[in-house]
């Protein structure tokens, strides 16, 4: 029983610690700049909805995160350009 | 001229009775002229994890509001004579005293004293402010819980506000075994995400409870790992360069961790 159950959590890569640390960063990043997770939804909905306007983005592909390091925080976006100007002729 | 520091947390029940019990017993221990202050108004313990329960006649709010002198509100501990005890007052409240009162107290503490370490209540309203106003440095007790953590980070945030600005972090009630099964947050795993200074590491022991029971603090106990986590911390509060124990479950690898959200 014990056995199975230490094999079991060494094969998962999803240790509790991690999902700590990514809720822990989440949290904080919200408390520090005293927002909600609907804002941060929506921040990033407009950032594509922008972008988007402008150049066609790999939308399936791209990361937005938020990073804190102490007192800063940053807005980290991974945008995969697909193709140029929407506007060129 | 000694040093006032507080022992804060936010969050309740992580160990800052206990770290300011240890750690004054352990700068007594060193010979340093020691005095705790319990400012947890209403719900007073430091008299009781300090085993002096039952030599209480003035308190914190009795200096306060001149009822007594300073000095007759000191308990004197049971064994180490460069140590004593200032207890809070169990039938009042956090607004009895006010952040003027408490800087004049350790103000006038810190001539005669070479560390002053206050108890902080949990919290961050009226208590924390008093606690904090007199304090030259600050400590900061948290577990690897998030709970814990995103309550200390505020706490951190308030400290700096208050003048306060390189509080350092001691994370008691580690579970190493946890800790390498990947499933408690280790120490790079905190100290990264507060990014402040780590002053001390203690683990979750039941000797501390025990001793606890008994009313003499675990730094007494030469034997005991939690006793020398404390005591540890204390040389380092002194100034002396004391290296971490191996607490194994390897370095982490980011510095800095993001909270991604994939689309
Ligand atoms: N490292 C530890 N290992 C085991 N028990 C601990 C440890 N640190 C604190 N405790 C226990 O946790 C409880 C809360 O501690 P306490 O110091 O009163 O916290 P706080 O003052 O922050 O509310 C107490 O019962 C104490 O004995
Ligand atoms: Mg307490």
């Amino acid at each position: 029983m014990v056995f199975w159950k230490r094999l079991f959590a060494k094969n998962t890569s999803t240790h509790s610690k991690n999902t700590a640390k990514k809720r822990l960063q989440l949290v904080l990043v919200q408390d520090r700049l005293n927002i909600g997770s609907e804002t941060l939804e929506g921040l990033k909905n407009d950032l594509i909805a922008v972008i988007g306007k402008h150049l066609e983005i790999d939308v399936e592909a791209m990361d937005v995160s938020f990073c804190r390091d102490g007192e800063q925080v940053a807005i980290v976006a991974n945008i995969p350009v697909l193709q140029g100007s929407k506007e060129a002729v | 001229m000694g040093e006032v520091i507080v022992i804060t947390s936010g969050k309740g029940g992580v160990g800052k009775t206990t770290t300011t019990a240890n750690l004054g017993t352990a700068l007594a221990m060193m010979g340093k002229r020691t005095v705790l202050l319990d400012t947890d108004i209403g719900l007073r313990n430091l008299d009781v994890v300090m085993g002096l329960e039952n030599r209480i006649v003035f308190n914190l709010v009795d200096v306060a509001e001149n009822r007594c002198r300073l000095n007759q509100a000191m308990i004197k501990d049971k064994k180490l004579d460069t140590l004593s005890l200032i207890p809070a007052a169990q039938t009042r409240d956090k607004t009895a005293i006010t952040e003027a009162q408490m800087e004049k107290i350790a103000r006038t503490l810190k001539k005669d004293f070479d560390y002053v370490l206050i108890d902080c209540p949990a919290g961050i309203e009226q208590g924390f402010k008093n606690a904090v106003a007199g304090a030259d440095r600050a400590l900061v007790v948290t577990t690897p819980e998030i709970s814990a953590v995103r309550d200390a980070d505020r706490v951190i945030g308030l400290l700096e506000a208050a003048g306060l600005p390189h509080p350092e972090v001691i994370i008691n009630r580690v579970r190493f075994d946890m800790v390498r099964r990947g499933e408690m947050m280790g120490i790079d795993d905190i100290i990264d995400i507060l990014a402040v200074e780590l002053i001390g590491i203690v683990a979750d022991d039941e000797d501390i409870v025990i001793s606890t029971n008994k009313g003499e603090p675990i730094a007494k106990n030469q034997l005991s790992a939690a006793g020398k986590s404390f005591r540890d911390v204390a040389r380092r509060l002194a100034g002396e360069n004391v290296p971490f124990q191996d607490v194994g479950g390897g370095r982490s690898l980011w510095r800095k961790v993001c909270a991604v959200f994939n689309r």
